[in-house]
């Protein structure tokens, strides 16, 4: 039998409640998962790394992983690093949106149009990461 | 994020997978900007995770309403793990269960629907609020 494996890159988003960079994270990391990048990632929830069992542990050393924060408490990079594995790539929010000049919403919820702007800048960067640790 | 007197902290489920992380998370915030304001706080449960000292004082020092999406239940279970018990445990789905026509679907963001599932949770949950408040941070 023919045995291919696909390699999938994990994606984890720090989703945080609190804070409006934490929805752009989700946004942009389900953007990706659905519809930039469908069949080349998976996903888990950060908290599943305290809450899950040795599966959900072993997720950074199965996939290569990328995380993806809103804020410079980096939870989910630190969260991964310690629980989990060293991610291939980490990204915060706030350093995407000001590379491109864009302003972080000011909303946790019901983002407009400019602020979707925002999301898909994020989307995109995840994307591109996607694509090197793939070609790596 | 810590006020410094006692109020209700709201923590959702963070997960980005299933609609009723998504019921979870939007309730939190109609509770917390809707319902009463003022006297709820919210936290990022990635914060918990990374042991984030403010965080984990505002959980210990306020009764915490934990809100579930899954059976895994990542937002009690973190409380747990840092020793601190809930003053109520709630499943997201059970507020489907409680209003079957009101069918939540997405993921990312909710339909209209599950919008308006949230907003008549979080009026239900206003009362657990009141009685946490009442009972000024004993179990409630």
């Amino acid at each position: 039998m023919l045995n291919i494996a696909v390699m999938k890159v994990g994606v984890v988003s720090c989703s945080g409640e609190e804070l409006p960079g934490g929805t752009v994270s989700r946004l942009a990391c389900r953007q990706v998962l659905d519809g930039l990048r469908p069949h080349e990632t998976v996903t888990i929830c950060l908290p599943l790394f305290i809450a899950g069992g040795e599966e959900e542990r072993r997720f950074a050393a199965t996939f290569p992983t990328i995380t993806v924060d809103g804020c410079e408490k980096r939870c989910a990079q630190r969260g991964t690093e310690k629980l989990s594995g060293k991610p291939a790539k980490s990204l915060v929010v706030t350093e995407i949106l000001a590379q491109r000049g864009l302003a972080l919403p000011t909303r946790r919820r019901n983002l407009d149009e400019g602020d979707r702007a925002g999301v898909l800048a994020v989307a995109e960067e995840i994307a591109k990461a996607v694509d090197e640790v793939l070609g790596s | 994020m810590s006020t410094g007197r006692k109020s209700v902290v709201l923590l959702p489920c963070s997960g980005i997978g299933k609609v009723y992380g998504a019921v979870a998370r939007e309730t939190a915030y109609e509770v917390v900007e809707r319902v009463r304001p003022g006297v709820t706080a919210l936290t990022c449960l990635p914060l918990l995770v990374v042991e984030d000292a403010e965080a984990l004082s505002l959980v210990k020092g306020n009764p915490v309403i934990a809100i579930d999406g899954c059976q895994k239940e990542c937002a009690n279970k973190s409380l747990e793990a840092h020793g601190v018990q809930a003053a109520r445990h709630l499943h997201a789905i059970d507020f489907y269960k409680s209003h079957k026509d009101l069918k939540p679907e997405g993921v990312a963001e909710l339909n209209e629907t599950g919008r308006r599932l949230a907003a008549l949770a979080a009026e239900e949950i206003a009362s657990l609020v009141d009685e946490c408040l009442a009972k000024g941070g004993a179990p409630c």
